[in-house]
């Protein structure tokens, strides 16, 4: 009952609070504090009025941020007073949406709401899973206002049942009352459902036809059977084998045409995977943690694996599971099972189940599905651990969309296309930056579909008509093709390495100017020449290339990179020339060697590039580690498995310092030669090359950061997700008392790219304003 | 020299320069050649500048490189070659030898396609101010058959056809320099192709042909597509590619989809008579190994896609200009 001093007021609450329990936990606190009103969501949050004594109303409202519920994310908190109303109870009331209630600011204007990433399933709703006596015992599709599906289920904003693939599902009675109970955990939590109600699973079997009996028992047989199980999951469909099943992960292998790269494995629990792998805390943090990423982390010899898991590397990627369904096919097996994304090499993981059942036939022996829709693909998220903290390889299920908050406000909406590979996106407006999920590589046309598709459901969700469009310098990706075909926006090309140390700078909220070291693969650089072992000193308006590693032709271009080999023959000319020693990796391929050094020689197709990356194939090719790949980065990730840790050695390498500090690459290639001539062993000689690359990027960042008077350095790129060398390029800048920037959220790599290229275009547009 | 590979650079000179300065419906079309009507009947003209190097090569020369080429330009504009003009720069100390080596097999090509060069002109610039020797042939051919082609008459449904291997041209060439100490078996594609598109053009409807010289058969693909509004569906095992061809192009890293031919072409032809189209190609030697390769699909429009070996859907570009890896 309002007293005779009740004032009333209208709050609006902004950041993350949709689909993390936030009006019921807003409820909560206003019972707790004798207060009447309501709560609702709209496109741009939460809108809250609420009547009580002062005091009771100062109270609730430093709670909102003070108390709100873990997965929430508060960004601003406005009140302004109201006329009281007398009224009694508080309530949740419907959302309103864009355009339909007036007083509403029009979605370009400036308010939208965040949605969650998805949640992993929560101990409570586990509990219920594995109880007998619950009604939702078995149920693989039990969530709350805790956990369970978002992002891969929202179809539009705000947050409400009708804007996801649940509006498929009425619910039941009981449903509804929990649905509408305050008390109850699942209090406006939209996927609310159980058995009578709610999404339902079956088994297919190989040609598409349903196989009766209970469908976990049906897979878990076929797995056990050693068959290769298609399980349709969160953020799309898995192809699944025991792990532990060396043929079955054999037949994976060839029918989905993948070669070599690794198989991740879900583990029943922490202890579980504990068998599987070394697991430190932080890493064991990461994997039990909601956003449940594949946590790389050191394979336990006698691991019970199949070696055809991960062939080549020391590290296995391993999960928990994340919702009930993958519970309790963990539960039915008690064993672990290799769960990758459900494709053929390359393509994005299929999530539309006609499209699904279409490809995967053929691969799949049997379909573990369910009827409700993937609105969003997401593919698992993969992550490393570096000095006790989370280094994101592969961003996506868990983390996408959680935005990038970033100190700087976007002057106007940015859309950035990304990069090539491992392509992802990212729009932006206000000071926040949704980076898109993994989307993969847009070579092929199912994955642009997906990256188009992703750019326009991302601009509806999150409000963004993007007016500035930024895109990679290479005219080839196509994603510069995407960007250069829109119509009525402004164009900001960015390079590629300037992008990456970028993206790393606007994960620290940190303006620079530093000293960048971005080291990856390839990228164009503004010279019409690959680049890709670059310093740079960049703040994020422009950069100057302050140095890179010595150039090197790649002869054949990319199929140089498909052939590391080649790679070796480029360096191994350009250091020892017509006295090259007879190498064990010349004589693997001694007809083609002379041919590909004369195209080195002559510059035949043989694009000129100071690549890191290809350095590190060189490298292993060398040393023996690896002459071909048939996945991206595979020569370095091996190179790196096979490093000594005991091994404290180093190749020096020289600078060369005019203009640019040049690294002499070839002083560290001479060093390989000599080893692998005098029979070293190949961990040595990889823990070698390691640590004098570390040492001689550590000099050239010493030489640029003198002449720049610059104390701050930014590493960025794909070869910084090498966690060996970039702990040695970490601790010998800190032991030059330099102050160094590293990923974690964001990724190193390609992925974080498109958040870079954002930052950069803003910076651009604040400057042209 | 990016604007000479025959991509998207080359096609973005043309557009901002030539039909700019030049700016009329003809040119516009930016077809092989220039259909015109002259009231007494149509004709079509065209002319194209020739530079290569090496100037000899394993099949070839420079010379019947001009005149192939220019009697291909005319030929897919559905078009009888007949005369033709050959202007010559060279450079001071030029080998005479040379030149008449040159002469002769444009004679004998001249020969072979029943054109007859009927004018022309030489320019003798300083040494270091030409690479030995360019030309220049310029064509007429008279438009003889009722038929209207171009993009325009392409249509869903129709059949994509490659009139032999691809990719033999550019490779040879590409050896031929003798920086890379390749020992292939392997001859320039140079050729006339009239005969075989007269052939075809008599056997089933024919809704447009392009000769896939620079930029190769990815490059006329896009052009189809483009021009057309619709989707060029093309399949990697169907694309004819002589195996000391896709060895050699390993060995380059060259994709021979990309790779220039000089004796190809490509034709959209009525889907419903695709096999009759192939046969009638298959009876001229210099078509023998033509081949379906794909379809054209409504949409996505402007796209090629290629299904290939192993399963997937790549988008077959337009090249910028020279290739570089788009690889991270
Ligand atoms: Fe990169
Ligand atoms: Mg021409
Ligand atoms: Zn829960
Ligand atoms: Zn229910």
């Amino acid at each position: 009952m309002p007293g005779t001093g009740a004032r009333r007021i209208r709050v609006r609450v902004e950041g993350l609070v949709q689909g993390v329990g936030f009006r019921p936990f807003v409820c909560g606190l206003a019972g707790a504090h004798g207060l009447s009103g309501f709560v609702g969501n709209d496109p741009g949050g939460v809108f809250i009025e609420a009547e009580g004594e002062p005091p009771m109303l100062d109270a609730f409202t430093a709670g909102l941020t003070g108390q709100a519920p873990p997965l929430a994310l508060v960004e601003r908190v406005s009140v302004e007073p109201a006329e009281p109303r007398g009224e009694t109870g508080f309530h949740i009331v419907p959302s309103r949406r864009a355009g339909v209630t007036i007083g509403l600011r029009d979605l370009a204007g400036g308010e939208f709401a965040l949605v969650s990433a998805d949640v992993g399933t929560c101990d409570a709703c586990l509990g219920e899973v594995r109880d007998p006596a619950d009604r939702r015992h078995g149920y693989a599709f039990a969530n709350c206002t805790d956990c369970g599906p978002r992002f891969t289920i929202v179809s539009g904003v705000p947050y409400d049942r009708c804007a996801t693939t649940m509006a498929d599902f009425a619910m039941c009675a009981a449903c509804a009352r929990e649905y509408r109970d305050p008390l109850d955990r699942r209090f406006h939590a939209q996927p609310v459902c159980c058995p009578a109600c709610g999404p339902a699973l079956r088994a297919l079997g190989a040609d598409g036809a349903p196989v009766p009996g209970d469908p976990v028992e049906v897979a878990a047989r076929w797995l056990e059977e050693g068959r290769v199980v298609a399980v349709k999951g969160l953020g799309g469909y898995h192809l699944a084998v025991l792990a532990a099943h060396g043929p079955a992960v054999a037949v994976l292998r060839a029918r989905k045409r993948r070669e070599s790269r690794p198989f991740a494995v879900m583990a029943r629990d922490a202890a579980a995977a504990g068998e599987l792998v070394l697991l430190e805390p932080a890493a064991e943090r990461l994997l039990t943690g909601v956003r449940r990423p594949i946590v790389l982390a050191p394979r336990r010899p006698g691991a019970p694996v199949a070696d055809g898991v991960a062939p080549g590397g020391r590290d296995l990627g391993v999960m928990l599971p994340y919702t009930p369904l993958h519970h309790l096919l963990a539960d039915r097996l008690a064993a672990s099972y290799v769960l990758t994304s459900g494709n053929l090499s390359d393509e994005p993981i299929a999530h539309r189940d006609e499209d699904a059942l279409r490809r995967l036939r053929g691969v799949a022996d049997g379909f573990l599905v369910h009827d409700r829709r993937i609105q969003v693909p997401a593919d698992d998220s993969l992550v490393r651990v570096f000095r006790g903290r989370e280094l994101v390889v592969r961003r996506s299920r868990g983390y996408a969309p959680a935005p990038v908050g970033v100190p700087w406000p976007f002057p106007r909406p940015v859309l950035a296309c990304g990069a090539q590979l491992k392509s992802t996106f990212c729009v932006a407006r206000g000071t926040r930056a949704f980076l898109s999920q993994h989307i993969g590589d847009l070579e092929n046309y199912e994955t642009l579909r997906s990256f188009t598709e992703g750019v326009e459901h991302f601009c509806r969700l999150f409000g963004v008509r993007p007016a500035v469009v930024a895109h990679d310098l290479h005219p080839e990706y196509l994603s510069t093709s995407y960007a250069l075909d829109r119509e009525g926006v402004d164009l900001v090309g960015v390079q590629h390495h300037h992008a990456h140390i970028a993206s790393c700078l606007a994960e620290h909220g940190h303006a620079g100017p530093v000293i960048g070291v971005a080291f990856d693969g390839l990228g164009l650089g503004d010279d019409g020449t690959l680049w890709g072992g670059e310093l740079l000193v960049a703040d994020l308006v422009s950069y100057r290339r302050a140095g890179h590693l010595e150039p090197v032709p790649m002869p054949g271009g990319a199929a140089a990179v498909r052939q590391p080999w080649r790679m070796a023959a480029a360096w191994l000319d350009r250091v020892c020339g017509d006295a090259s020693p007879a190498l064990p990796v010349v004589a693997r391929h001694r007809e083609q060697w002379p041919v590909i050094v004369a195209m080195a020689r002559a510059g035949t197709n043989a694009p000129p590039t100071s690549s890191a990356g290809r350095l590190f194939d060189a490298v292993a090719a060398l040393a023996g580690v690896r002459d071909t790949i048939s996945y991206e980065g595979q020569a370095a990730a091996e190179l790196e498995a096979r490093v000594d840790p005991a091994e404290r050695g180093a190749y020096p390498a020289g600078l060369v310092e005019g203009e640019r500090v040049v690294i002499a690459g070839g002083d560290l290639v001479r060093g390989v030669v000599e080893d692998v001539m005098d029979g070293v062993d190949v961990g040595r000689v990889a823990a070698r090359f390691h640590r004098g690359l570390a040492v001689a990027v550590v000099r050239a960042v010493c030489a640029v950061g003198e002449r720049a008077g610059l104390r701050t350095v930014a590493l960025s790129g794909g070869v910084f997700q090498n966690t060996v060398l970039l702990e040695a390029v970490v601790s010998g800048l800190e032991r030059e008392r330099f102050e160094v920037l590293v990923h974690s959220r964001v990724p190193p790599g390609d992925g974080g790219i498109a958040l870079g290229q954002a930052v950069v275009a803003a910076a651009h547009d604040r400057l042209s304003r | 020299m990016a604007h000479g590979a025959g991509g998207k650079a080359s096609r973005t000179l043309i557009q901002a320069v030539f039909v700019d300065a030049f700016a009329n419906p003809a040119l516009q079309r930016l077809d092989d050649g220039a259909t015109l009507d002259l009231g007494t009947g149509r004709l079509v003209f065209t002319t194209d500048a020739y530079v290569v190097s090496p100037l000899f090569f394993p099949g070839g020369d420079i010379g019947d490189l001009a005149v192939n080429g220019t009697v291909n330009d005319l030929a897919v504009c559905g078009a009888r070659p007949m005369y033709l003009s050959a202007g010559f720069v060279l450079e001071e100390g030029f080998p005479v030898a040379d030149l008449r080596r040159i002469t002769a097999s444009m004679a004998a090509a001249a020969e072979r396609a029943g054109v007859r060069v009927v004018t022309g002109d030489t320019k003798v610039v300083q040494r270091g101010k030409a690479d030995g020797c360019y030309v220049t042939t310029s064509g007429i051919g008279a438009l003889e058959r009722p038929v209207t082609l171009g993009e325009s008459q392409v249509r869903p449904g129709d059949a994509v056809i490659v009139s032999g291997p691809v990719g033999e041209h550019g490779v040879t060439v590409m050896i031929a320099r003798g920086e890379l100490d390749i020992e292939a078996d392997l001859t320039s594609d140079t050729a006339p192709v009239h005969e075989a598109v007269a052939a075809l053009l008599d056997a089933v409807p024919v809704r447009m042909m392009r000769d896939a010289t620079r930029g190769g058969v990815a490059t006329i693909l896009n052009e189809i597509a483009v021009g057309a509004g619709l989707a060029v569906t093309a399949d990697e095992r169907a694309i004819p590619v002589r195996p000391v061809v896709s060895g050699a192009c390993e060995l380059l890293g060259l994709d021979p989809l990309y790779v220039a031919c000089e004796g190809r072409f490509v034709a959209v032809v009525d889907g419903d008579h695709a096999a009759a189209a192939v046969r009638a190609l298959r009876r001229h030697p210099v078509s023998e190994g033509a081949a379906v390769v794909g379809t054209v699909e409504a949409g996505p429009p402007g796209m090629v896609l290629l299904k290939t070996a192993s399963g997937g859907t790549r988008i077959v570009d337009l090249l910028v200009g020279d290739p570089l890896p788009r690889i991270c």
